[in-house]
Protein backbone atom coordinates (compact mmCIF):
# COMPACT_ATOMS: atom_id res chain seq x y z
CA UNK A 1 0.00 0.00 0.00
CA UNK A 2 1.59 3.57 -0.40
CA UNK A 3 2.01 6.31 1.85
CA UNK A 4 -1.17 8.21 -0.33
CA UNK A 5 -3.24 5.49 0.10
CA UNK A 6 -2.27 4.94 3.44
CA UNK A 7 -3.49 8.42 4.41
CA UNK A 8 -6.21 7.84 2.37
CA UNK A 9 -7.60 5.57 4.74
CA UNK A 10 -7.52 7.25 7.69
CA UNK A 11 -9.19 10.01 5.31
CA UNK A 12 -12.06 7.83 4.17
CA UNK A 13 -12.49 6.80 7.93
CA UNK A 14 -12.93 9.84 9.38
CA UNK A 15 -15.32 11.02 6.44
CA UNK A 16 -17.55 8.31 7.00
CA UNK A 17 -17.73 8.97 10.88
CA UNK A 18 -19.37 11.94 9.67
CA UNK A 19 -21.76 10.36 7.11
CA UNK A 20 -22.76 8.01 9.67
CA UNK A 21 -23.01 9.58 12.75
CA UNK A 22 -23.82 13.08 13.09
CA UNK A 23 -25.22 12.18 8.83
CA UNK A 24 -23.86 15.33 7.43
CA UNK A 25 -21.04 15.53 5.46
CA UNK A 26 -17.68 16.69 5.58
CA UNK A 27 -14.92 17.80 3.62
CA UNK A 28 -10.88 17.05 3.47
CA UNK A 29 -9.49 20.74 2.85
CA UNK A 30 -5.60 20.39 0.94
CA UNK A 31 -3.38 18.42 3.21
CA UNK A 32 0.02 20.06 3.83
CA UNK A 33 3.41 19.16 5.52
CA UNK A 34 3.97 20.62 8.86
CA UNK A 35 7.35 22.14 8.54
CA UNK A 36 9.84 23.18 11.21
CA UNK A 37 7.26 22.54 14.16
CA UNK A 38 4.88 20.14 15.51
CA UNK A 39 1.28 20.50 14.42
CA UNK A 40 -0.91 22.71 16.69
CA UNK A 41 -3.61 20.37 18.71
CA UNK A 42 -7.04 21.88 19.54
CA UNK A 43 -9.33 21.13 22.29
CA UNK A 44 -9.67 17.43 22.49
CA UNK A 45 -7.32 14.92 20.85
CA UNK A 46 -7.77 11.04 19.85
CA UNK A 47 -4.79 9.43 19.17
CA UNK A 48 -3.20 5.68 18.05
CA UNK A 49 0.02 4.85 17.66
CA UNK A 50 1.53 2.57 15.50
CA UNK A 51 4.41 0.47 14.78
CA UNK A 52 5.61 -2.47 12.90
CA UNK A 53 5.82 -1.86 9.01
CA UNK A 54 5.70 1.84 9.94
CA UNK A 55 6.15 3.67 13.08
CA UNK A 56 4.21 6.75 14.41
CA UNK A 57 1.02 8.60 15.57
CA UNK A 58 -1.89 9.41 14.07
CA UNK A 59 -4.71 11.54 15.40
CA UNK A 60 -8.12 13.66 14.97
CA UNK A 61 -8.03 17.01 17.22
CA UNK A 62 -11.11 19.02 17.64
CA UNK A 63 -12.32 22.44 18.85
CA UNK A 64 -14.80 21.70 21.53
CA UNK A 65 -17.44 23.73 19.77
CA UNK A 66 -17.48 21.47 16.93
CA UNK A 67 -17.75 18.21 19.36
CA UNK A 68 -20.73 19.40 21.07
CA UNK A 69 -22.41 20.19 18.28
CA UNK A 70 -21.81 16.84 17.06
CA UNK A 71 -23.41 15.98 19.84
CA UNK A 72 -26.29 17.88 19.72
CA UNK A 73 -26.33 15.97 16.06
CA UNK A 74 -26.27 12.54 18.14
CA UNK A 75 -29.18 13.87 20.03
CA UNK A 76 -26.98 14.05 22.92
CA UNK A 77 -27.84 16.66 26.14
CA UNK A 78 -24.99 16.14 28.13
CA UNK A 79 -21.97 18.13 26.49
CA UNK A 80 -19.54 17.06 29.84
CA UNK A 81 -15.99 16.76 29.35
CA UNK A 82 -16.09 13.27 29.87
CA UNK A 83 -18.73 12.60 26.74
CA UNK A 84 -16.59 14.95 24.47
CA UNK A 85 -13.69 12.74 25.65
CA UNK A 86 -15.82 9.85 24.48
CA UNK A 87 -16.57 10.91 21.28
CA UNK A 88 -13.24 12.21 19.88
CA UNK A 89 -11.99 8.87 21.16
CA UNK A 90 -14.36 7.11 19.00
CA UNK A 91 -13.25 9.05 16.29
CA UNK A 92 -9.68 7.40 16.52
CA UNK A 93 -11.56 4.23 17.61
CA UNK A 94 -12.60 4.28 14.31
CA UNK A 95 -9.23 4.93 12.67
CA UNK A 96 -8.20 2.64 14.64
CA UNK A 97 -10.28 -0.38 13.21
CA UNK A 98 -10.10 0.95 9.67
CA UNK A 99 -6.06 0.52 9.91
CA UNK A 100 -6.71 -2.78 11.23
CA UNK A 101 -8.85 -3.76 8.66
CA UNK A 102 -7.34 -2.29 5.50
CA UNK A 103 -3.05 -2.35 6.96
CA UNK A 104 -3.22 -6.03 7.87
CA UNK A 105 -0.55 -7.88 10.36
CA UNK A 106 2.17 -5.79 9.26
CA UNK A 107 1.10 -2.79 11.54
CA UNK A 108 0.17 -3.36 15.29
CA UNK A 109 -1.86 -0.84 16.14
CA UNK A 110 -3.06 1.15 19.72
CA UNK A 111 -6.05 1.40 21.39
CA UNK A 112 -7.14 5.19 21.46
CA UNK A 113 -6.18 7.65 23.60
CA UNK A 114 -7.36 11.09 24.62
CA UNK A 115 -6.05 14.35 25.28
CA UNK A 116 -7.26 17.22 26.20
CA UNK A 117 -6.14 21.00 25.72
CA UNK A 118 -4.34 22.91 23.40
CA UNK A 119 -1.11 22.64 25.09
CA UNK A 120 -0.73 18.95 25.00
CA UNK A 121 2.43 17.85 23.87
CA UNK A 122 2.56 15.48 21.17
CA UNK A 123 5.34 12.31 20.99
CA UNK A 124 6.27 12.27 17.12
CA UNK A 125 9.12 9.79 15.50
CA UNK A 126 12.48 11.20 14.84
CA UNK A 127 12.69 12.14 11.33
CA UNK A 128 9.04 12.45 10.34
CA UNK A 129 7.12 15.59 9.31
CA UNK A 130 3.38 15.54 9.79
CA UNK A 131 1.11 15.43 6.79
CA UNK A 132 -1.63 17.67 8.05
CA UNK A 133 -5.48 17.05 6.27
CA UNK A 134 -8.14 20.11 6.97
CA UNK A 135 -11.16 18.94 7.82
CA UNK A 136 -14.09 21.08 7.47
CA UNK A 137 -17.88 20.02 9.07
CA UNK A 138 -20.56 22.82 9.13
CA UNK A 139 -18.41 26.25 10.04
CA UNK A 140 -16.21 23.92 12.10
CA UNK A 141 -12.39 23.10 11.32
CA UNK A 142 -10.58 20.01 12.57
CA UNK A 143 -7.51 18.02 11.91
CA UNK A 144 -6.30 15.22 10.98
CA UNK A 145 -2.51 14.65 11.37
CA UNK A 146 -0.87 11.51 10.16
CA UNK A 147 3.11 11.44 11.38
CA UNK A 148 4.62 7.87 10.04
CA UNK A 149 7.96 7.17 9.17
CA UNK B 1 -54.97 -12.13 23.15
CA UNK B 2 -51.45 -12.27 21.83
CA UNK B 3 -49.06 -11.18 23.85
CA UNK B 4 -45.95 -9.67 22.31
CA UNK B 5 -42.81 -11.16 23.76
CA UNK B 6 -41.11 -8.63 24.82
CA UNK B 7 -37.29 -8.44 24.88
CA UNK B 8 -34.96 -7.57 27.53
CA UNK B 9 -32.15 -5.00 26.14
CA UNK B 10 -28.61 -4.30 28.16
CA UNK B 11 -25.91 -2.44 26.54
CA UNK B 12 -22.32 -2.93 27.14
CA UNK B 13 -19.81 -0.16 25.92
CA UNK B 14 -16.54 1.83 27.76
CA UNK B 15 -18.02 5.06 25.93
CA UNK B 16 -20.73 6.34 27.82
CA UNK B 17 -21.89 8.49 24.20
CA UNK B 18 -22.37 5.25 22.81
CA UNK B 19 -24.42 3.39 25.63
CA UNK B 20 -26.72 6.91 26.35
CA UNK B 21 -27.22 6.72 21.89
CA UNK B 22 -28.56 3.22 22.06
CA UNK B 23 -30.49 3.79 24.58
CA UNK B 24 -32.00 6.51 22.88
CA UNK B 25 -32.29 5.29 19.43
CA UNK B 26 -33.64 1.59 19.58
CA UNK B 27 -37.19 2.27 18.51
CA UNK B 28 -38.19 -1.33 18.29
CA UNK B 29 -42.07 -1.66 20.25
CA UNK B 30 -40.99 -5.23 21.62
CA UNK B 31 -37.62 -4.04 23.07
CA UNK B 32 -37.42 -2.73 26.84
CA UNK B 33 -34.23 -1.04 27.73
CA UNK B 34 -32.92 -2.72 30.96
CA UNK B 35 -29.48 -0.93 31.73
CA UNK B 36 -26.10 -0.74 30.72
CA UNK B 37 -22.38 -1.84 31.91
CA UNK B 38 -19.30 -0.15 31.26
CA UNK B 39 -16.93 -2.91 30.87
CA UNK B 40 -17.31 -7.46 30.97
CA UNK B 41 -17.07 -7.40 34.20
CA UNK B 42 -19.86 -5.24 35.47
CA UNK B 43 -21.98 -6.91 32.17
CA UNK B 44 -21.67 -10.42 33.85
CA UNK B 45 -22.62 -8.71 37.61
CA UNK B 46 -25.70 -7.40 35.74
CA UNK B 47 -26.78 -10.26 33.79
CA UNK B 48 -27.67 -11.90 37.09
CA UNK B 49 -29.83 -9.48 38.36
CA UNK B 50 -31.35 -8.02 35.13
CA UNK B 51 -31.59 -11.01 33.16
CA UNK B 52 -31.35 -9.58 29.71
CA UNK B 53 -32.23 -11.40 26.34
CA UNK B 54 -30.44 -9.30 24.03
CA UNK B 55 -27.57 -7.53 24.57
CA UNK B 56 -25.03 -5.58 22.44
CA UNK B 57 -20.93 -5.62 22.93
CA UNK B 58 -18.19 -3.21 22.59
CA UNK B 59 -14.97 -5.51 21.84
CA UNK B 60 -12.10 -2.85 23.40
CA UNK B 61 -13.18 -2.76 26.62
CA UNK B 62 -11.00 -2.47 30.34
CA UNK B 63 -11.25 -4.70 32.55
CA UNK B 64 -12.58 -7.71 30.89
CA UNK B 65 -13.05 -7.57 27.01
CA UNK B 66 -15.89 -8.03 25.17
CA UNK B 67 -14.69 -11.21 23.27
CA UNK B 68 -13.82 -12.69 27.19
CA UNK B 69 -17.22 -11.14 27.76
CA UNK B 70 -19.46 -13.07 25.09
CA UNK B 71 -18.30 -16.65 25.88
CA UNK B 72 -19.09 -15.34 29.48
CA UNK B 73 -22.43 -14.40 29.35
CA UNK B 74 -23.28 -17.55 26.73
CA UNK B 75 -22.44 -19.81 28.74
CA UNK B 76 -24.26 -18.70 31.75
CA UNK B 77 -27.11 -18.68 29.07
CA UNK B 78 -27.55 -20.01 26.02
CA UNK B 79 -30.22 -18.39 24.85
CA UNK B 80 -28.96 -14.73 25.39
CA UNK B 81 -28.49 -13.55 21.72
CA UNK B 82 -25.51 -10.88 21.64
CA UNK B 83 -24.70 -8.46 18.76
CA UNK B 84 -21.51 -7.08 19.31
CA UNK B 85 -20.77 -3.36 17.90
CA UNK B 86 -16.86 -2.70 17.20
CA UNK B 87 -14.96 -0.59 15.62
CA UNK B 88 -12.72 -3.44 14.88
CA UNK B 89 -14.24 -3.79 11.34
CA UNK B 90 -12.04 -7.01 9.65
CA UNK B 91 -13.58 -9.93 9.30
CA UNK B 92 -10.98 -12.16 11.71
CA UNK B 93 -12.48 -9.84 14.55
CA UNK B 94 -16.16 -10.87 13.06
CA UNK B 95 -15.87 -14.42 12.66
CA UNK B 96 -14.05 -14.79 16.33
CA UNK B 97 -17.18 -12.68 18.43
CA UNK B 98 -19.04 -15.76 15.84
CA UNK B 99 -17.49 -18.15 17.52
CA UNK B 100 -17.27 -17.01 21.01
CA UNK B 101 -21.14 -17.13 20.53
CA UNK B 102 -22.17 -13.76 19.70
CA UNK B 103 -25.22 -13.59 16.97
CA UNK B 104 -24.68 -10.63 15.26
CA UNK B 105 -21.92 -7.88 14.45
CA UNK B 106 -22.09 -4.38 13.64
CA UNK B 107 -19.33 -2.12 12.36
CA UNK B 108 -18.70 1.72 14.16
CA UNK B 109 -19.84 3.57 13.10
CA UNK B 110 -23.29 3.13 12.69
CA UNK B 111 -26.32 4.71 11.56
CA UNK B 112 -29.56 4.89 13.67
CA UNK B 113 -31.17 2.88 10.70
CA UNK B 114 -28.30 0.28 10.65
CA UNK B 115 -28.43 0.21 14.58
CA UNK B 116 -32.10 -0.88 14.58
CA UNK B 117 -32.11 -3.27 11.71
CA UNK B 118 -29.24 -5.04 13.61
CA UNK B 119 -31.09 -5.26 16.58
CA UNK B 120 -34.19 -6.29 14.45
CA UNK B 121 -32.30 -9.40 12.85
CA UNK B 122 -30.72 -10.16 16.08
CA UNK B 123 -34.63 -10.87 17.75
CA UNK B 124 -35.98 -12.77 14.56
CA UNK B 125 -33.06 -14.83 13.65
Amino acid sequence: MSPESEIGVFVNGVLHYFDTTVQQVAECGTPYLALGRSPEVSDYTGMIRISGKRDGVVFFTAPKSMLCVMLMRMQETDMSHDNLCDLVGEIANTLSGNARRDFGRQFSISVPSVVHGRNAVMEYPLNTRAIVIPIEWRTYHARLVVCLN
Amino acid sequence: MNQVLAHRLMVVDDSNVIRRRIERVQDLPNVEFIGAARNGIEALEMQQQLRPTIVTMDLTMPEMDGSECVAALVQRDPEVRILVISALADKLTAIDAIERGASGFLCKPFTDRQLNDALRKLIED
